[in-house]
């Protein structure tokens, strides 16, 4: 097709919006919104198009799909695409959450709105060249790209404390990226290629793999984030205009997940059972510190951005148990938490558009003037609070029951989790929600809006329905991830097996 | 069919959630109400047909919900005689509740909302009585979780009622926890948690044990045990029973549906279906029995010294609970579930009855501002008295046969802890007929206090539980009988109250019990439970009735022949008053070692650990070193795009650049 592949059409689509954008001239309302709606339309069609991919995907089959290949920079060097089962899911999701952030941004975002829409579309065409990536140096140019617009979106279009919070969150996933760059330049230097392909197929001496394990850990634990280096996302959550919420939530913390299911997990299996003790320590402690820190929070924000942490947790806990099941859920779990915190950061967006406040203390009661609102903030709450029938479920549930079989402490502990996600939603909703309407800036709060409901529905109608029927995240992804653990046993198996000769 | 009773209040629910605005309330009303009825009567000929023993065991599957791996769960609707017994007693307490809502609620303005609530609970407690696995039974009970934390809440303005909704939800959560394991647990040990295949594996693993918890402990006990944590939560056994008192402040209907008749029996319906599994696991059993004994007795006594008319009643829901547990928990399943069965009936009309009062005197709910009502209103007075008579255990009442079974079950049996339960229980019994007619005598004998100033006794505690609802005011008015469509409800539940025991005993606990159960429910080759409980001494049959004499004459000294007497005796041992009154102080126990501490270490790790630690640390301090770097760079505020593009471009460069001189060489 055109001489390049879908994937490629895919990555690079927003940035032919970009052009059109960047051609636009003057700074008149027509002009803006002739932005808004290139915006809109590049974003809508990508999504169509990774739908398209999706239907050429075939879901029984482990290997990479839609490869493509070309050589770049000369020796050594190749340009890959491809797709398997695990990055397949995070290429629809930041594929269908573009829009909505489009249309999120629609009234809220009302100064340099062309900048803006560019720097969305760049991340996008960042973001889904991370997923599709089969080439190590093109995922860690896509990879580190990403976080150059988002600092950007924090910076230019944040709230009070942007420059604090953009930098923040600049110098930690810096410092991780570039513990990460030299474990890419080691990893070269062994296998001579940055074919992922390959490299998932060479085996690296064990000691080594320690190293490039932690190398890759600094990064991918930032960008999780898991405890202690999840500091920046509370800040960076709070000053991001809502869209940036969304995609920071729904997107970027996905890649440190999918980073430990493409590197760590499949090329340094030995090291992965080496520190998955430490990861465990680090989940149980990301699942119950934050649950309580959540619990104190006075910023809507932030107690959802702490809650995200703490979902977080349960993914590096269900990726590190290697099992089916404990693998599987964490995928659907970012899944979910990309649709669920993606909504619940678009909830809170709908009111601080209208009274420009994030502290909770200045609501209360708004059943009563936004009952559509409540409905839909409470559907959300109970997703994020794991309620069977919501999607937020089937991932903990299966994350726990994969980790259970590996280690029951980890898993029990987790579940405490559960306990304390529900004190601290539920304290939440009644704080916003429930109670008497009498704060006279309330009053006057109307319900929503049909723009606002053409975004909550989709992601409550997928929230739902994947709650019931997760089968298609969960069929998809089924070929992919029991190869990946079957990999990854068979090489410990080798490991111990050749330590017994010696 | 089966779909049908199931998915009709799903659909009633839809549509009165949907667009209960858009039709307006009576719609509403008539939508769900109507399903509800059609729900029940075709529950009542799936009950028929197990009755006649002609049904048997069918498991339609509705669809796949989670594969992965090993792991294969689907929706599927599980109906034998276990389920068809729940489904009636759903169905039926359910459909009698819409209708009574339409009279009791009519005033109210949001009622859309109220019947969707009441539908969406209805379907998932039947979700959760149909289930065919574990996971199908937590969505249920975790579904009912949230209708009964949505309708604790309904009068959203009520701080009390919100507080109450999350303390129900939050607690239930404790006891979900230990479900959550328990199933993977039994999922570790079978590799399914379908209930056909855990029931067969179940007999080859008693006596196994299983390293867990860095201990080996025996595979069933430990299993049952964490299930039944889960059973605890919703059925509000002793430690994780502070929700249901709370949970009165939700309209009387939801008390009557929710917190008497069906959400907080599905710990009894849980235990009672997993039969096969507890049955391996006479440990697990012990300690079912020796929880069910204690709530029976803790409930009992705290129930003696309450004021207001729906928290005895909640007190005495929660101390039959413990009953039904003592009967599960001396290997009688059919004695735990016939007790459900029949108090399904008599304490939805109490709870009824209750609200009925309630409704008459404009929604006030402390007795101590009633009395005198039996001439005001008469018919509510007999329905009250005829469930009364069933709760105490008067003879041929249900309550009569499914009660004493139970105790004299509970002495029959040789299982350890037994003795233990068998004695509370039997107090129990006479507590419970002391302050059940101390009810019926405060609220409708005596001279009448709601004329003269209702609002005079703000000396206790609860003083803020005074009203139910919005009318604060209204207490100069004169009781009067609740609407017909209230009435009627309690005639037919009166109905049942009297005579359920007599018409099922013979199936339930009888001699047809074997046909009739089937293989619904487990007994293992040594349980001759239901024997041995016929060969009692003869004074153990009788003890129960005495005690319910005795209690009732105690009430009838203290309340009608020398009124005062109760007062004095609070008075003269005011530190056991003060301990029943503040429900063995639990609460502040709870608030004291759980939720302060929560919030003072949530506190301190958010400002210690988080802010004063790890940033200050981490990249506070390095950003302290950059700081002029910072400042400099607010100028970004102002730039072009075009900068930031262009240094991205030269960073990407630069990188590109550098590796291309690393892979030459």
């Amino acid at each position: 097709m055109f001489g390049f592949g879908i994937l490629s059409g895919l990555v690079f689509l927003p940035l032919v919006g970009v052009a059109f954008i960047v051609a636009l001239r003057g700074n008149d309302e027509a002009s803006v919104n002739n932005a808004r709606w290139a915006a809109l339309i590049t974003t809508l069609v990508d999504f169509l198009l990774s739908l398209y991919a999706y239907s050429k995907f075939d879901t029984t089959s482990a290997a990479f799909q839609l490869v493509e290949q070309k050589s770049w920079f000369g020796s050594g060097l190749v340009y890959k695409m491809g797709v398997d089962g695990i990055s397949m899911p995070f290429v629809i999701l930041t594929a269908f959450l573009m829009p909505i952030c489009i249309i999120a941004s629609w009234q809220s975002v009302t100064s340099r709105v062309k900048e803006y829409m560019i720097a969305f579309l760049v991340l996008e065409t960042l973001m889904l060249g991370v997923f599709c990536a089969l080439d190590l140096v093109l995922f860690y140019l896509f990879f580190e790209g990403g976080l150059i617009p988002m600092f950007l979106i924090i910076g230019i279009w944040g709230g009070k404390r942007r420059i604090y919070a953009s930098f923040k969150f600049f110098l930690y996933t810096l410092l991780g990226s570039l513990l990460m760059l030299i474990a890419v330049m080691a990893m070269y230097g062994v296998a001579g290629t940055t074919d992922i392909t390959v490299l998932l197929k060479t085996v690296f001496p064990s000691a080594m793999q320690k190293w490039l394990w932690l190398g890759f850990f600094a990064s991918l634990a930032v960008k999780m984030p898991m405890w202690p280096v999840h500091t920046w996302l509370p800040d960076a959550h709070v000053e991001a205009p809502t869209a940036g919420s969304v995609i920071l939530a729904g997107i970027l913390l996905k890649m440190g997940g999918y980073g430990f299911l493409r590197f760590s997990l499949p090329m340094f299996p030995e090291a992965s059972a080496y520190f998955a003790p430490l990861v465990f320590a680090l989940s149980i402690v990301a699942i119950i510190y934050t649950s309580l820190v959540a619990l104190v929070q006075e910023d809507m924000k932030k107690l959802i951005a702490y809650s995200s942490v703490a979902h977080m947790g349960f993914v590096t806990m269900g990726l590190f148990s290697m099992t089916e099941q404990g693998v599987q859920g964490a995928i659907f779990q970012m899944i979910s938490h990309g649709l669920v915190s993606g909504a619940l950061f678009l909830c809170v967006g709908v009111v601080y558009d209208r009274l420009h406040t994030r502290e909770i203390a200045a609501y209360g009661g708004l059943v009563e003037r936004m009952p559509l609102y409540a409905v839909v903030f409470m559907v959300f709450t109970m997703a994020n609070v794991g309620l069977p029938g919501t999607s937020g479920f089937v991932g903990e549930f299966l994350t726990m029951l994969g980790t259970f079989r590996f280690n029951n402490w980890v898993a029990a502990l987790a579940a405490t989790g559960t306990i304390l996600s529900a004190a601290y939603a539920l304290y939440l909703y009644r704080r916003i929600i429930f109670g008497v309407l009498e704060k006279p800036a309330l009053k006057a709060m109307l319900d929503l809006s049909p723009r606002e409901i053409a975004i909550l529905a989709p992601l409550l109608v997928l929230t739902i329905y994947y709650g019931v029927h997760p089968a298609p995240i969960l069929d998809g992804t089924a070929a992919s991830v029991a190869g990946l653990v079957q990999g990854y046993h068979t090489a410990l198996a080798t490991v111990v097996k050749t330590a017994a000769l010696h | 069919m089966y779909t049908a009773i199931v998915f009709l209040p799903l659909l009633g629910f839809l549509i009165a959630g949907l667009f209960g605005r858009l039709i307006g309330p009576r719609p509403s009303e008539i939508v769900t109400t109507s399903f509800l009825f059609v729900s029940m009567v075709l529950a009542w000929i799936v009950f028929a047909g197990f009755w006649s023993g002609q049904s048997t065991l069918s498991v339609p599957v509705l669809g796949g919900w989670i594969t992965s791996g090993a792991l294969k769960i689907d929706w599927a609707l599980r109906v034998d005689t276990l389920t068809a017994v729940m489904l009636v007693v759903v169905t039926t307490v359910s459909s009698l509740v819409h209708l009574y809502s339409i009279g009791y609620m009519h005033e109210d303005k949001s009622r859309p909302r109220f019947f969707a609530y009441l539908s969406l609970f209805t379907f998932a407690m039947l979700m959760l009585v149909t289930a065919d696995n574990l996971l199908q039974m937590f969505f249920g009970w975790e579904g009912v979780g949230l209708a009964s934390y949505l309708l604790i809440g309904f009068w959203y303005e009520k701080p009390s009622a919100n507080a109450a909704a999350i303390k129900a939800f939050v607690v239930n959560r404790v006891g979900d926890f230990g479900f959550a394991l328990g199933i993977f647990l039994v999922f570790v040990l079978t590799n399914s948690i379908n209930f056909d295949q855990i029931f067969a594996a179940a007999p080859g693993l008693a006596h196994k044990t299983i390293h867990v918890f860095g201990h080996d402990m025996d595979a069933m006990t430990i299993t049952c045990l964490l299930l039944f944590m889960g059973a605890m939560g919703k059925s509000a056994q002793f430690l994780l029973h502070t929700w249901l008192p709370d949970a009165m402040e939700g309209p009387t209907p939801v008390s009557a549906l929710i917190h008497a008749a069906t959400m907080v029996t599905a710990g009894v319906f849980m235990v009672a279906r997993l039969s096969p599994l507890f049955e391996q696991a006479p440990v697990a059993l012990s300690v079912v029995t020796v929880v069910g004994g204690l709530t029976a007795f803790f409930a009992a006594t705290v129930g003696l010294v309450q004021n207001d008319i729906k928290r005895v009643i909640a007190y005495s829901t929660c101390s039959q609970l413990g009953y039904m547990f003592v009967g599960l928990g001396v290997g009688g399943y059919s004695l735990g579930v016939f007790h459900l069965f029949t108090h399904a009936f008599f304490k939805a009309l109490l709870f009824l009855g209750a609200g009925s009062v309630i409704h008459a005197m404009h929604h006030e709910q402390d007795m101590r501002n009633m009395g005198g009502l039996a001439k005001k209103i008469p018919v509510t007075f007999l329905m009250m008295v005829a469930g009364t008579l069933a709760l105490t255990g008067f003879p041929l009442t249900a309550g009569y046969f499914s009660k004493d079974a139970i105790i004299e079950a509970s002495f029959a049996s040789h299982r350890d802890g037994h003795f233990f339960a068998f004695l509370m229980i039997t107090i129990a019994a006479g507590l419970t007929s002391f302050y059940s007619w101390l009810l019926i005598f405060m609220t409708f004998f005596g001279k009448p206090k709601w004329q003269a100033g209702a609002h005079g006794h703000n000396d206790h505690a609860h003083a803020a539980h005074h009203a139910d609802a919005h009318h604060g005011e209204a207490h100069h008015v004169d009781p009067h009988e609740s609407p017909n469509v209230m009435m009627i409800p309690l005639y037919c539940l009166a109905v049942g109250a009297i005579f359920a025991g007599l018409i099922f005993r013979h199936s339930f606990i009888g001699e047809g019990s074997a046909e009739f159960w089937k293989s619904a429910l487990f007994f293992g080759p040594d349980n001759h439970i239901l024997e041995q409980m016929e060969h009692v001494p003869h004074f153990v049959g009788l003890l129960p009735s005495i005690l319910m004499v005795f209690g009732f004459l105690v009430a009838v000294y203290l309340y009608i022949l020398a009124p005062g007497t109760a007062t004095r005796w609070a008075e003269t041992s005011p530190l056991l008053y003060r301990f029943l009154l503040n429900k063995w102080y639990f609460d502040e126990l709870y608030d004291l070692i759980f939720v302060r501490p929560a919030f003072w270490i949530g506190r301190l790790l958010w400002r210690g650990g988080d802010q004063n630690i790890i940033d200050r640390f981490g990249p506070d301090g390095v950003a302290a070193r950059v700081v002029d770097v910072t400042r400099s760079v607010v100028k970004l505020q102002t730039g072009y795009l075009y900068h930031y593009a262009f240094a991205m471009l030269i960073g990407v460069a630069a990188f590109v650049t550098y590796y291309l001189a690393l892979g030459l060489h």
